[in-house]
């Protein structure tokens, strides 16, 4: 039975294959189109809006005030007086300061990754297509950034501007943009040997549209992946940050600042102190797999 | 158009100022309308050549007239060289955005050079339907739908979208198969008589190149070394280079199938090519002037002049084979 199934599947493939040589479909219809078909991924995607969401609609969801403290409620169990999901060590309810955390947490996750991909994806495609000691000057100063570990700049940079949110995402801005710019150079070194833009100058075109044009589009699919997957990564950073007492400020809900707070009492409620730390894990290992779903389906020489 | 004198010298890193010679000093002249047809080995400078003619590599040295103005300068700037000349690459892939529906990659050169979009679209699917694609089917598509053939035809619909009087023509068919190519030559001689188009086409395919030219250049290691009306170079070579070239083609009767190769050996290095007649070192008939001296183009200023650089054709040259080719 389980094999007619998969054979029924197959069959439906094959027939969906076949259709592109007369059916026309746009770039990205056909990702889409490839997207759909990939349950993995949709999982994941689905699991990733569900986080979202359940971030922005954390103020209709939480069922306690993540600030209200209580002194007899402190470091209770699952299911401890309706806290679902137990309290802290300040006796506030862990559901919902892992909702308004994960506001915290991924703002610091996809607000970092956007800034640095607009800034490093422009200096690397100005480097990339314009080349020589423009490029090199770029490059060279991205390099810079690169002798240091990651999360050492961060905190060096975090640590040198003072904790708070903000900069917080400074810190992690400025650690994106050099791979930022990296993936992007690449990307339009790679487009800018094709003959389809040597074709567009000997049309006429300028260089501003040219890359309008012939560049972006196809360096936008590699920063788009890229930054899909550092979304986990700055939302890790993040949390390390704000563990180190260099991101997010107490009282304020934050995974990273919560694994940190609560770590001290791991041998008294040792499933409450882990649940921000499966947090951290549940969300970046999603991020990553959907951005690899992404990856997948961008191909465009699938 | 007139070529005069042009050089491109690509420098090596690392060889302290020693460069690739890649075009040393050519000149021609392409007419209007005609079909002049460049022929050489590989790594002979024919694409930095066709690169040079649309300012896509700017010329070290020398000059280009087109119709009587001197390009680069404030009568004809590049600019305005290129609503005149369009260029068809050999690796029709590559050519072409494989982001973009090929009716917008035909479309673009229309709307740089000022028209509206709709009316570049309009433009586009009136090219395609041109160079044989239904524009409603083919137009939507990606490259990568498309065959090798089917491609070459976008890029050539695209060249010529704006409207040129001149295409270079990059070893169009190099990359396809022999069918596919005779229908990509036939519609390149179609279009040509059509849209009265001058063509520079660049194989080293010497059918091909018989198949479509009026007149045909030999080049070696970046230097013109024959140039002259088709039939007289293909049945009375002056040059030994063009000789062996001419009799390196595949026989198709059996009975003459060729032993021997006409030519042996690697072209020498463009960095450090061989003193005096560049081709010495590979020619049955070289002697002490050849390895000496440069040898000189006649005038080749009559369509039908058909002269070569040898020493064989200079009396005073100290040959002792003088027209002995």
């Amino acid at each position: 039975m389980a094999d007619a199934i998969v054979l029924d599947e197959r069959q439906e493939t094959y027939e969906e294959q076949a259709l592109p040589a007369t059916r026309v479909r746009g770039y990205w219809q056909s990702v889409f189109y490839r997207l759909r078909h990939d349950p993995v991924t949709l999982v994941f995607a689905a699991i990733v809006l569900l986080i979202v969401l359940a971030a922005v609609f954390a103020p209709l969801l939480a069922p306690f005030d993540p600030y209200k403290e209580s002194i007899v409620g402190r470091l209770k169990p699952f299911g401890w007086r309706d806290h679902l999901l137990g309290t802290d060590e300040l006796g506030r309810d862990m559901l919902s300061r892992l909702l308004f955390g994960g506001r915290v947490s991924l703002l610091m996750g996809v607000v970092p990754v956007l800034i640095a991909s607009l800034i490093g994806g422009m200096l690397g495609v100005i480097g990339g297509f314009v080349g020589g000691r423009t490029n090199t000057a770029i490059m060279r100063t991205m390099d810079v950034f690169y002798a240091f570990p990651s999360v050492l700049l961060a905190v060096a940079i975090a640590g040198a501007m003072g904790g708070g949110m903000t900069n917080g995402m400074l810190a992690l801005t400025l650690v994106f943009i050099p791979p930022m710019c990296r993936v992007a150079e690449t990307a339009t070194t790679q487009v800018r040997a094709l003959d389809f833009i040597e074709a567009a100058r000997a049309s006429g075109a300028h260089a501003m549209t040219i890359i309008r044009y012939h560049v972006l589009g196809n360096v936008l699919g590699p920063v788009f992946i890229y930054a899909s997957s550092l979304v986990s990564v700055s939302i890790l950073l993040a949390s390390g940050l704000s563990f180190l007492g260099l991101g997010v400020r107490p009282p304020l809900p934050d995974w990273g600042l919560m694994l940190s707070t609560l770590r001290q009492s791991i041998y008294v409620v040792p499933f409450v102190c882990a649940l921000p730390g499966l947090a951290i894990f549940i969300t970046s290992i999603c991020c990553n797999l959907v951005s690899d779903g992404l990856r997948a389906a961008m191909d465009v020489r699938m | 158009m007139i070529a005069r004198d042009l050089r491109k010298h690509f420098p090596v890193k690392g060889s302290g100022g020693k460069s690739v010679k890649a075009v040393d000093g050519v000149s021609f002249t392409v007419r209007k309308s005609e079909t002049l047809g460049i022929v050489g080995e590989s790594g002979c400078g024919k694409s930095t050549l066709a690169r040079m003619l649309l300012h896509l590599v700017v010329p070290d040295a020398g000059e280009l007239v087109f119709d009587g103005d001197l390009v680069d300068t404030r009568e004809l700037p590049v600019d305005a060289l290129r609503r005149q000349v369009q260029i068809v690459f050999q690796d029709s892939y590559s050519s072409l955005n494989p982001r973009m529906p090929v009716r917008d990659s035909v479309a673009f050169g229309p709307f740089v050079q000022g028209r509206k979009k709709r009316q570049a679209r309009d433009i586009a699917c009136e090219m395609l339907g041109k160079v044989g694609l239904d524009p409603d089917l083919f137009g939507p598509r990606y490259p990568h739908e498309l065959s090798g053939g089917q491609k070459q035809r976008v890029n050539i619909a695209r060249a010529l979208a704006t409207e040129p009087r001149m295409v270079i023509l990059d070893e169009p068919v190099s990359a396809l198969d022999k069918s596919v190519e005779a229908q990509v030559l036939n519609l390149l001689r179609a279009l040509k008589r059509q849209f009265n188009l001058t063509y520079l086409f660049i194989s080293h395919d010497l059918n091909v190149v018989r198949y479509l030219s009026d007149r045909v250049l030999v080049m070696y290691l970046g230097r013109v070394v024959e140039i002259g009306p088709i039939d007289a170079v293909f049945e009375r070579p002056l040059h030994p280079y063009t000789r062996a070239l001419l009799a390196s083609r595949p026989s198709m009767d059996p009975a003459r199938r060729i032993e021997e190769a006409p030519i042996s050996g690697d072209p020498p290095n463009p960095i450090d090519p061989p003193s005096g007649c560049h081709f010495h070192t590979r020619c049955r008939f070289a002697e002490t002037p050849c390895e000496k001296t440069d040898p000189v183009l006649g005038r080749w200023e009559g369509p039908q002049s058909h002269v070569a650089a040898c020493h064989m054709h200079d009396m005073a040259s100290g040959h002792t084979r003088i027209a002995h080719v």
